[in-house]
C-alpha cells in the first residue's frame, strides 16, 4: 500500500466511525438542548439495540437468513432496514419510557439529581443487557458466558471491495450501508426540526421552556419526542455498528459509544444539531489518523487534547451557538 | 444565571466519566466468628467475561474442599469466592482487589488467599497480604516480575515483599517461559516480520515484551509495537497500518477482556493475511465466542502454561473426569489451576494438622512454602526460591470446529 492508498483507507474507516458516533450523538445532543439533562442512559440504550437486533437474527434462524451464499443480496439489505427499524423503535420507546417513569419526576430537581438519576439507569440497563447476553440463544453462544462479547453475523457481504478485488485500498459495502443510512437519517432529522409543528415546538422548548409553554406548546410532549427520537437514532445507530464491527458486548459497546458522543457532542457544540454530526465524524477522522500517523496508545490523548483545545479558544463548540443570558 | 448552571453540569459530568466511577466493596465481616473453622478465600474476576472461566476454577476450588469432606481434622474449611471485578471496568478493578485484601486481614479467620487471575491485581494485593502474612496462592498470574527480579521495574520483586519474606506462590509458569515458547512457535511458522501489540496492562505489556525480545534473538524482525485501547470499539485503522507494514505474524498480549477477540476479527476484516499469536489471557471459551470462529480458524494461536484441561493425565485426568461429572461440563483452561491452588493449601494443612500443630496464618504460610515434590493434578513438581512452580510444560493450540486443540506440548 502507498502512502496516499493508506490515507484514503484511514479517511474511509475514519468516516465509517465517525458516522456511528454522529447519530448516537445526536440523541445526546437533543435531549441537552431541550431539557439540559446529559443523559448518561444514552450510551446503554444504544447497546440494548445492539442485543434486540442480535436476537432477532437468532430468532429468524442466523444460519438460515446469514447464509453466505445469499451475502450481497437484496434480501440481507432488506433485513438490515428491517434490523434498524426494529432497533430503531425499540429504543426509541425506551428512551421515552426512561424519560416517563425516572426523569419527568425529577424534572424540577436539581440538575445533580437528574444526572445521578441518568447514572443510575445506566447500570440499570447494564445489567439488563448483562443478563440479555445469557440468554439460551445460539447467537449468544447458549447463554454459556453471558458477559463476553458477542459475536454479530456479517449481515452484508463483507469481502466484496466496491473498488475492485485488486484495488489496495477497500470500500466495503458495510461502509457504503452506513452512509446509506447515516445521512438520509440526519437529512430527515434536519427537516423535522425545521419544518414541522413538533420540530418547531422542540426549537422553542429548548429557547426557553417556560414561554413555549406559555405559547400553548405541550412542552410534555415535545419532551417526549425529543426522547423517542434520540432512541430511535441510538437504535439506529447500534444496528450500524453491530455491521460494521461484527460484535457486541453488554458494557464495554454503551460506555465508549457514550464517551465518544459525548466528546462529539460537546466539540460540535452541545445542543446543536449540526455540531453533533460534525463533531462525531471528526472524532472518528482524529481516531484513524492518529492510530496512523501518531500511535494507537496515544489516540485517546489526541483526541481529548483537540477537544481541550477547541473549548479553550471556542468555549461553545465548533458549531455552538452563544447561549443568551435566561434569567 | 442558567448558563453558569449548565456549565457547572457539564463539568460535574466530565468529571464523573473521568472518575469512571470505582466499585464499591462489601465491609469486613467480624472477626472471631468461627472457633472451630478457617477460611480460604479466593478472589477471582466474577464480573465481566472472565467469568465462565473463574466460575471453572472456583469450582476446581470446591472441588479440593469437597474431596476432603470439607474438614482438616475436625476443623471445618469455609470457602468463601470472592470478585475483585466491578461492572463499571468489567474487569478486574484496583479498588476491589485492594478492598479484598483488607477484608481478608481484617478477618481472622482467613488463613489463605487464592488469587489473583490478573497479575495486574495481585500487584496490589501482595504487599497488603505480605505485611500481614498471610499465603497467598495464585491460580492465574504469569507476569515474571511478581517474583523475579530482572523482568519488569527495578524495585520489583522486592516492592511487592515488605516483610522481607515470601508469602506468594504460584501454580502456573510464568512468561519468561510462555513469551520464549511464542517466540519460538512463531519461527516454526515461519514468521519474519512481527508486529507486536499488548494491552497496556502488566500482563500483556509483560509478555509482549519477553516475545518481543526473544523473536528478535531468533532472527524475526519487528516491524512495530504498540498498545491498544481495550476499550476501542474496533481496530480497523490499526489493522491497516499493520497491513502496510508488511507484518506476516501479529503478537497480541493480552486477553479477552482486554478486547483479543475484536482485534482477531479487525485484523481478519482488513484483509490481513497475517497469523495472529496470542498468550494464555485468550484461553478461554469466551475468546472464541468474541472473536467468532471463524476468524480464528487456522490462523490464530494461543500459548498456554500446561496442557488443556483433557489432555491431563494421572490425576489431572481423574480431575477432569471428575469435574465433568460435577459440574456437567468441560472446564475451562484454569480450572484445573483453582484446583491445585486449593490442594497445595489444604495439603499443607493436613500436613500441620497430622504433625499436631495449630492452623494459623504463620504456620500455613510456612508449610506451603515448604511445598516440594508436590504429587498434584499437574504431575510432580516443587515451589521453587522464587515461590515460582517447578512445572514447566506449556501448549500451543489453535481452535478447530470452534474449538482448542493442542498443536504442540513443550515441557
Amino acid at each position: 500500500m502507498t502512502e496516499t492508498e493508506v490515507f484514503f483507507q484511514q479517511v474511509i474507516i475514519g468516516l465509517s466511525n465517525g458516522m456511528i458516533i454522529a447519530l448516537v450523538a445526536l440523541g445526546y445532543t437533543m435531549v441537552y438542548g431541550i431539557v439540559e439533562l446529559i443523559n448518561f442512559a444514552h450510551g446503554d440504550v444504544f447497546t440494548l439495540g445492539g442485543f434486540l437486533a442480535l436476537t432477532i437474527i437468532g430468532a429468524l434462524g442466523a444460519a438460515a437468513i446469514i447464509d453466505p451464499s445469499t451475502l450481497g443480496d437484496s434480501s440481507n439489505w432488506m433485513l438490515l432496514v428491517g434490523l434498524v427499524l426494529a432497533s430503531g423503535v425499540f429504543c426509541g420507546a425506551l428512551n421515552m419510557s426512561i424519560d416517563r417513569v425516572v426523569y419527568k419526576p425529577l424534572r424540577r430537581a436539581s440538575k445533580l439529581t437528574q444526572l445521578v438519576a441518568a447514572i443510575g439507569v445506566s447500570f440499570i440497563l447494564v445489567n439488563i443487557a448483562q443478563f440479555w447476553g445469557g440468554l439460551p440463544m445460539e447467537v449468544f453462544n447458549d447463554g454459556v458466558s453471558a458477559t463476553a462479547p458477542k459475536d454479530f453475523p456479517d449481515v452484508l457481504d463483507w469481502q466484496t471491495n466496491l473498488l475492485g478485488e485488486d484495488s489496495a485500498i477497500a470500500l466495503r459495502v458495510e461502509d457504503v450501508a452506513i452512509f446509506a443510512i447515516t445521512i438520509p437519517l440526519m437529512v430527515g432529522l434536519t427537516l423535522f426540526v425545521k419544518k414541522t409543528r413538533l420540530g418547531r415546538g422542540m426549537r422553542a422548548t429548548a429557547q426557553n421552556p417556560v414561554a413555549a409553554r406559555l405559547m400553548g406548546i405541550d412542552t410534555d410532549r415535545v419532551i417526549s419526542a425529543t426522547f423517542a427520537i434520540g432512541g430511535f437514532l441510538a437504535g439506529a445507530a447500534s444496528v450500524m455498528y453491530a455491521v460494521f464491527n461484527n460484535s457486541i458486548t453488554y458494557q464495554q459497546m454503551g460506555f465508549r459509544a457514550g464517551m465518544d458522543a459525548f466528546t462529539a457532542a460537546v466539540l460540535g457544540g452541545i445542543g446543536s444539531l449540526p455540531g453533533a454530526m460534525l463533531g462525531g465524524v471528526l472524532i472518528g477522522l482524529i481516531r484513524a489518523m492518529s492510530d496512523q500517523y501518531i500511535e494507537t496508545r496515544w489516540t485517546n490523548v489526541v483526541v481529548f487534547g483537540v477537544l481541550i483545545l477547541i473549548l479553550v479558544f471556542r468555549p461553545s463548540g465548533l458549531l455552538g451557538l452563544k447561549q443568551r443570558e435566561k434569567v | 444565571m442558567k448558563n453558569h448552571a449548565s456549565h457547572r453540569l457539564l463539568r460535574a459530568a466530565a468529571s464523573l466519566f473521568a472518575l469512571a466511577l470505582p466499585g464499591l466493596a462489601a465491609s469486613a465481616a467480624p472477626a472471631d466468628a468461627y472457633a472451630n473453622s478457617v477460611k480460604i478465600v479466593s478472589s477471582l474476576p466474577r464480573t465481566g467475561s472472565a467469568n465462565a472461566q473463574t466460575t471453572s476454577m472456583v469450582n476446581g476450588i470446591k472441588m479440593a474442599i469437597a474431596e476432603r469432606g470439607g474438614k482438616i481434622g475436625d476443623v471445618e474449611i469455609v470457602y468463601e469466592d470472592w470478585d475483585d471485578a466491578s461492572p463499571q471496568r468489567g474487569n478486574w478493578d484496583p479498588a476491589v482487589e485492594a478492598a479484598n485484601a483488607d477484608k481478608a486481614i481484617a478477618d481472622e479467620a482467613v488463613l489463605a488467599y487464592i488469587g489473583t487471575y490478573n497479575s495486574g491485581a495481585s500487584k496490589i494485593s501482595m504487599p497488603k497480604l505480605n505485611s500481614a502474612g498471610i499465603v497467598m496462592v495464585s491460580p492465574g498470574n504469569t507476569y515474571p516480575g511478581l517474583t523475579k527480579a530482572g523482568f519488569g521495574e527495578a524495585n520489583e520483586p522486592a516492592v511487592y515483599r515488605p516483610s522481607g519474606k515470601i508469602n506468594y506462590f504460584r501454580v502456573v509458569p510464568t512468561d519468561d517461559v510462555q513469551g520464549s515458547v511464542a517466540a519460538d512457535y512463531a519461527k516454526e511458522l515461519g514468521a519474519t516480520k512481527a508486529y507486536v501489540l499488548h494491552d497496556r496492562e502488566l500482563y500483556g505489556k509483560g509478555i509482549a515484551d519477553v516475545f518481543k525480545k526473544s523473536a528478535e534473538g531468533l532472527g524475526i524482525q519487528i516491524v512495530g509495537f504498540d498498545g491498544i485501547d481495550n476499550k476501542a470499539s474496533n481496530y480497523k485503522s490499526l489493522a491497516t497500518k499493520i497491513k502496510q507494514s508488511g507484518a506476516d505474524l501479529v503478537y497480541f498480549g493480552g486477553t479477552t477482556q482486554t478486547n483479543a477477540g475484536q482485534l482477531a476479527k479487525d485484523i481478519v476484516a482488513s484483509g490481513l493475511k497475517a497469523k495472529l499469536l496470542v498468550p494464555d489471557g485468550c484461553f478461554e471459551e469466551a475468546f472464541i465466542s468474541a472473536a467468532g470462529a471463524k476468524a480464528l480458524e487456522g490462523r490464530c494461536f494461543i500459548t498456554f502454561g500446561g496442557v488443556e484441561a483433557k489432555a491431563l493425565t494421572g490425576k489431572g485426568k481423574d480431575f477432569y473426569e471428575n469435574y465433568k461429572k460435577t459440574y456437567g461440563g468441560e472446564p475451562e483452561g484454569y480450572a484445573v489451576y483453582g484446583y491445585e491452588s486449593a490442594n497445595v493449601v489444604l495439603a499443607a494443612m493436613e500436613r500441620i494438622h497430622k504433625a499436631g500443630g495449630k492452623l494459623d496464618r504463620a504456620s500455613v504460610l510456612a508449610e506451603v512454602g515448604k511445598t516440594k515434590d508436590f504429587a498434584g493434578a499437574l504431575g510432580v513438581w516443587s515451589f521453587d526460591e522464587n515461590g515460582d512452580t517447578t512445572n514447566r510444560t506449556m501448549s500451543v493450540n489453535t481452535v478447530k470446529d470452534g474449538k482448542f486443540t493442542t498443536v504442540k506440548v513443550v515441557q
